[in-house]
């Protein structure tokens, strides 16, 4: 993934940077199934590596395929980034030891989910459970958000045939995760 | 890209089953991992195969924009009608207990429907966007 990353920042011809990242988005998908979250690796790979590279190359079509050249001040980003990453590493000191079953993620509702799930709902799928019943509201809100997505781009882009033949350059939506 | 015999060929043997597969996650997801929105991107991703294979014509013939606009809006309607529905029958916003006699019934039920409307917004969604994109560089 490390590899990825820097080549992603270092690459100029944007074809190559978008098939690089829908290989770093299937490679986190194979993190997420090491570290068990297999419902999360799942949608990695369909949206990140599947359906946003789609949808990228669909953005370039419409626009070019070659970075233009940056401006060649690299040393206050690069004093940011390191100091920005130095205090996020900072603050992983603190953090539970990975599987650490007293971590408080795993003492606040967790354990109430995981026990009532199956009575409650009959459902081995804890995560379905969580994501459709006790977390339902979060979910409309987030099918809201692609609907608006969607909608979004009808109305900026989506009137097909117009007159004119210029039209500003594609608006990179998101792809829901 | 509509002569070349190979990618046209096993799309075609490919298409049915990722349909297919969507359906699965869909449905499955209550019991392995999946649901709406994974299905509703793998659904999608059966329509955008074909509309780059056999052209975006071809496809909109398939999956006219009134078709997919209204999947898009239905989907999201019918999650909120569930959550509407739980308010009338005596219950929270998205309870879905009071959906039926049992509450693990009306929970099994709830859950269903709304991943179905999840995998139908997230689709229609996919597919009109893809689309829209698709259509400007002509």
């Amino acid at each position: 993934m490390a590899v990825t990353a820097l080549a992603l920042v270092r690459l100029r011809n944007l074809f190559a940077v978008v098939m690089l990242a829908g290989m770093f988005s299937l490679l986190a998908a194979v993190l997420y199934v090491v570290l068990d979250a297999v419902d999360v690796a799942f949608t990695e790979a369909a949206v990140g590596a599947g359906i946003t590279t789609v949808l990228m190359l669909g953005t370039l079509a419409l626009t070019t395929s070659e970075e233009k050249a940056a401006p060649r001040k690299i040393l206050a980003p690069l004093l940011l980034v390191v100091a920005t990453g130095a205090v996020l590493i900072y603050g992983t000191m603190d953090m539970p030891r990975y599987g650490d079953p007293n971590a408080p993620i795993h003492r606040h509702v967790a354990p109430y989910y995981l026990e009532r799930t199956g009575p409650d709902t009959g459902l081995p799928n804890v995560v379905t459970a969580v994501l459709a019943s006790y977390r339902g509201y979060d979910t409309l809100g987030e099918v809201a958000v692609i609907f608006t997505a969607a909608v979004g781009v009808l109305i900026l882009i989506g009137r097909s045939r117009r007159p004119r033949k210029k039209r500003q350059p594609a608006d990179k939506k998101k792809a829901a995760q | 890209m509509i002569f070349k015999a190979v990618l046209r060929v096993v799309s075609k043997l490919l298409i049915p089953p990722i349909m297919l597969f969507a359906l699965y996650v869909q449905f499955h997801g209550d019991f392995g991992p999946g649901g709406g929105f994974q299905a509703g991107v793998i659904f999608a991703s059966a329509f955008i195969l074909y509309a780059l294979i056999f052209g975006i014509d071809n496809a909109r013939k398939v999956a006219p924009a009134w078709a997919t606009r209204t999947l898009l809006s239905l989907g999201l309607l019918l999650y909120a009608s569930v959550g509407v529905a739980g308010i009338l029958l005596g219950g929270n916003f998205l309870d879905y207990s009071v959906l039926a006699e049992d509450p693990v019934i009306g929970q099994h039920l709830g859950i269903t429907l709304i991943e179905f409307g999840v995998g139908a917004t997230v689709s229609g969604a996919m597919i009109t966007i893809f689309f829209i994109f698709a259509h400007q560089d002509r």
